[in-house]
């Protein structure tokens, strides 16, 4: 199904250019042609689809839903709601209050913030179709894990400790007015309705990520096309244990998000950067940025900021090492 | 003279549902004070999560989103 990118690319840089495919430049652009056109003919057709689906799901409701959650659970569909809820980063402030203010444990609220960055339809979309469904199971269980885990941590060392005063007291209340029926105010919504969400949700979200599959997707074939097969098996092999701590602090000042890291993932991959090491860099770009958390400061103390950038680090050097071992090729 | 808040913490979305609305209510010739409330404390007394919201004279009508014109047009009369 996706042989018409092949030919297309293959039209235009080898026919049409007349560039040949042994050059590193008609490689490269042959790869970057061949990705772009089928990532954004991807976007638009399934954006649309999944906005369609979950027009009806909104913070609004996940928060009325977990805030009556055993804690148990709590983490685990946290995490879950985190992936699938459509929601942009600069509402991450409103969200955490909203939740915090229902009572929702911090924990259960960070499962949420950490899973959101991690996995969401574009990153699912794109490692479908780049990487292929084994790996994108096991991205998608990696990022989960790290959100359940995660939000467990927090709530066992009692963050909410270090919240900003007014945050902690909001959180205070809402515990003392527990078991509060919430008002439901879903009414059903229409077809029409439906079509005007997801087209301009297939808008903003392309009009958002569209720069970022061209970054994205020009540095993998950068990578492809210049740097020499098994360069990185012989340089950043399984043999060094400093490699997966190396790229997880290289992946932090480089502030990307899913969409623009996934293409460069394919390549770091075929290249022989070892499996482990990649997902370590990558999460490491989308979830751990400055920028975000320097948003967070807003409801969170410094200490809290510091523990749960370092157990970010901490998760994603582990995640590294453990796929390395388990998967050596 | 209606007050009339634009909810959220800075992003594109809210400065721009700010100024779609001011220059609507100049379109019609409507006198309103549009104020940008980005401390996280008040959005959150307004129980807001999603933003850019819009709270006309303390009263919450509209979260999400940029507001359409019909919208906009329909709160200012």
């Amino acid at each position: 199904m996706f042989e018409v990118f092949t030919w297309l690319a293959d039209k235009l840089v080898f026919q049409l250019l007349g560039l040949s495919p042994d050059t590193k430049l008609g490689d490269s652009l042959h790869f970057f042609i061949e990705d772009t056109t089928k990532i954004f003919a991807l976007l638009l057709v399934m954006i649309y689809l999944i906005a369609w689906i979950r027009a009806s799901l909104n913070v609004e409701r996940v928060r009325d839903y977990l805030a009556g959650k055993h804690r148990g659970v709590g983490y685990l569909f946290g995490s879950f709601f985190g992936a699938i809820t459509p929601f942009c980063s600069c509402s991450s402030i409103p969200v955490f209050l909203g939740f915090t203010s229902a009572g929702i444990p911090v924990g259960i609220t960070m499962s949420f913030l950490l899973t959101s960055p991690l996995i969401n339809e574009v990153a699912i979309l794109l490692l479908m179709s780049l990487l292929g469904w084994k790996f994108t199971v096991i991205y998608v269980l990696v990022g989960m894990a790290i959100g359940i885990l995660g939000g467990f941590f927090l709530d066992l060392i009692k963050a909410e400790r270090w919240l900003q005063a007014f945050a902690a007291k909001a959180f205070k209340a809402a515990q003392h007015r527990k078991a509060e029926a919430v008002a439901d105010d879903n009414q059903a919504i229409s077809m029409a309705d439906r079509h005007d969400f997801a087209k301009s949700e297939t808008l903003e979200i392309f009009g958002r990520v569209w720069k970022w599959v061209f970054v994205g997707v020009g540095l993998g074939a950068a990578l492809h096309g210049f740097v020499p097969d098994g360069w990185f098996e012989a340089n950043l092999g399984n043999g060094q244990w400093w490699s997966v701590p190396a790229a997880v602090f290289m992946g932090i000042p480089l502030y990307s998000n899913a969409t623009g890291v996934i293409p460069v993932m394919e390549s770091l991959i075929t290249k022989g950067l070892p499996i482990g090491t990649t997902l370590a860099f990558c999460m490491s770009t989308v979830a751990a940025s400055f920028p975000e958390f320097i948003l967070l400061k807003q409801v969170m103390q410094w200490r809290l900021l510091a523990i749960i950038f370092v157990m970010l680090l901490v998760s994603f050097t582990l995640v590294g090492w453990i796929f390395n071992v388990v998967f050596p090729y | 003279m209606k007050q009339i808040k634009v909810l959220g913490s800075g992003c594109a979305k809210c400065t721009k549902t700010a100024e779609v609305i001011s220059k609507i209510a100049e379109e019609l010739s409507i006198d309103v004070e549009v104020i940008k409330e980005t401390d996280p404390e008040t959005i959150m007394n307004y129980a807001v999560m999603s933003t850019p919201a819009v709270v006309i004279d303390e009263e919450l009508v509209h979260s999400g989103r940029i507001p359409s014109r019909e919208d906009i047009t329909q709160w200012l009369a």
